[in-house]
């Protein structure tokens, strides 16, 4: 064998033992850190001061902050936890380094306020977010749009919901159903009509998936909750002419209370329990329904995104 | 005379094509085309914010970083290797070489911007399916690139005249980064009082500003650049340049080469 031969195969092979050592020890060293020095830690918590590090490169910087910000939201929501301390930070970072970065006041809100574990659960930062966003991006409606759900889905403040409606429905090019919202707020309208209008804004007015996703998933929610009540008092309607609890939906159809057998919104019919509780078959299907949820019930972990769902449809 | 500024230019650049400069269009690609897949996975709704930043900022730092490690050796390393002597034996006069081996360097940077050009605008239509008139402003957030890639250049050349390559990368980065604060060292001179206030302001002007040169931000919103700004930074780098050029060539006009 040739030296120069030789010399290329035992480099070659040292070159390959090397770099497998070097994997083995690298993933050796995560195992002994966590992951949670990772990814509990805010190296430089001040907006300002990323942004001079920046070079002038802060574009591509809020970009990185916003996917660091993505993934540890979507880390700690997949396994449900209920402490999401470094969220706002990073989310106020991001908008520090990119004010017109409005997809991070539109998703980073929806993070920020709904209660854990389906989100921070903290609707004041929420709120100062995207008012940040307003004062930097006032001619998007959807961040007035954000700004009244947020304050009436989470703060239940309906004349601040309903100012956040109006001014929003004052911008050019905004949705038709803010100045419907506006005016429904002064009214304190019906909160589940209330809320089928919002979810149906919020599909409208995106082509996110994931956005879609979540707000199908609401809206099948309000659906359920609506025909379980209605279902619940043709129930006592019939015990009120009987005297007794129909044993099933067939004796009802039969008394001529339902034209057919209710199904849910995805078509599996509903069950009726002996003390008269109209049921979901698959309450896993809806996450966010507060109606027909079996007393048994044990949720999985929470749903948000299509991915969790295995799709949107 | 423009003739030999021209074959100084054109083997600069064939010299820096066979240093394999051209090799970073690679890694840019490889940049490129995985951000593109990769983005829209990891984040939500930014896959074309992402793809104009980085492909941008990529662009940018890929040319400061070749405008300085070229540019400090165009002087150095032709008087290491001897071959400054027999340039200068033939009828070119000194300041004839600098301003060709600067020419030589800008075109290997704008050769360089337009493929990579190409490949951001790729990975856009690949994560947009197609353009909007408002993406054409990524071509004035490019033609400011190249005006700062040209101050660069022009300030290597500066340190490369009288300094050592090393020395000459630590100067040249130092006012990139100084460079890229300016607009908060005419803040702080504003707030100094007295002589440190003119001082201050002396050497805020002095730096170059390359902050009013980075609209990489703005045009990824689709934001519009003015005809004013973008004549005024045509003005001020082509001002600067010139400068830094002048000073390069009276430098080396009074440099012992023996």
């Amino acid at each position: 064998m040739k030296a120069s031969l030789r010399i290329t195969l035992i480099a070659s092979s040292l070159l390959v033992i090397c770099l497998v050592s070097s994997a083995l020890a690298l993933h050796h060293l995560d195992t002994m850190r966590g992951r949670a020095t990772l990814d509990e830690v805010l190296y430089i918590p001040s907006p300002k001061i990323v942004k001079r590090l920046s070079l002038g490169y802060d574009g591509l910087l809020a970009d990185i902050y916003w996917t660091r910000a993505v993934q540890y939201f979507g880390g700690k929501h997949v396994v449900g936890s209920r402490h999401y301390e470094e969220l706002a930070p990073l989310l106020e970072i991001t908008t520090g380094l990119d004010p017109h970065l409005t997809v991070a006041y539109e998703f980073g809100a929806n993070f920020l306020a709904p209660h854990p574990p389906n989100g921070a659960g903290e609707p004041e930062r929420a709120i100062q977010l995207v008012d940040y966003g307003i004062r930097n991006n006032p001619d998007d409606w959807k961040l007035y749009y954000n700004l009244g759900f947020i304050y009436y889905m989470e703060m239940k403040d309906y004349p601040k919901a309903a100012d956040a409606f109006a001014h929003g429905s004052k911008v050019p090019g905004a949705h038709p159903f803010l100045k419907v919202m506006a005016a429904q707020m002064a009214q304190h309208a019906g909160e589940s009509q209330m809320a089928r209008m919002m979810w149906t804004t919020a599909y409208q007015s995106t082509q996110d998936p994931d956005i879609r996703a979540n707000a199908i998933s609401h809206l099948r929610a309000l659906q359920v909750d609506q025909d379980v009540t209605n279902l619940e008092l043709l129930v006592s309607i019939y015990k009120d002419r009987t005297s007794h609890l129909p044993a099933s939906f067939a004796e009802m159809q039969a008394a001529g209370l339902l034209p057919e057998a209710p199904l849910d919104p995805l078509g599996h019919p509903y069950k009726l329990s002996p003390d008269g509780h109209v049921e979901l078959q698959n309450p896993d299907e809806f996450p966010f329904a507060q109606k027909g949820i079996p007393p048994a019930y044990v949720p999985t972990s929470p749903k948000f995104l299509p991915s969790d769902m295995g799709g949107a449809s | 005379m423009s003739t030999r500024i021209a074959n100084i230019a054109s083997n600069t650049f064939r010299e820096a094509v066979r240093d394999r400069v051209l090799y970073n269009l690679i890694a840019f690609a490889l940049l490129m085309s995985g951000a593109a897949i990769l983005v829209g996975q990891i984040s939500i709704g930014i896959e074309r914010l992402v793809v104009v930043n980085l492909g941008l900022t990529a662009v940018s730092l890929f040319g400061v970083v070749i405008a300085i490690f070229i540019g400090i050796g165009l002087v150095s390393k032709e008087i290491e290797k001897r071959t400054l002597y027999t340039v200068l034996a033939r009828p070119v006069q000194r300041w004839e070489f600098i301003v060709g081996k600067f020419f030589g360097l800008a075109g290997t940077l704008v050769v360089n911007t337009f493929f990579m050009a190409i490949g951001v605008f790729a990975a856009l239509f690949y994560v947009s399916r197609g353009f909007q008139r408002a993406d054409g402003w990524l071509f004035i957030a490019l033609y400011f690139i190249v005006l700062e890639f040209l101050i660069i250049t022009a300030l290597a050349l500066l340190f490369s005249s009288f300094s050592s390559p090393l020395l000459s990368a630590v100067f040249a980065f130092s006012l990139f980064v100084i460079g890229s604060f300016a607009e908060d060292l005419r803040g702080f001179a504003a707030m100094a009082q007295g002589g440190l206030r003119w001082l201050a302001t002396g050497v805020a002007y002095l730096v170059p500003n390359f902050s009013s040169l980075n609209v990489i931000s703005s045009v990824a919103h689709r934001q519009p650049v003015t005809a004013q700004l973008i004549f005024s930074n045509s003005v001020y780098a082509l001002v600067y340049t010139g400068m830094a050029l002048c000073g390069a060539v009276l430098i080396f006009e009074r440099r012992n080469l023996k």
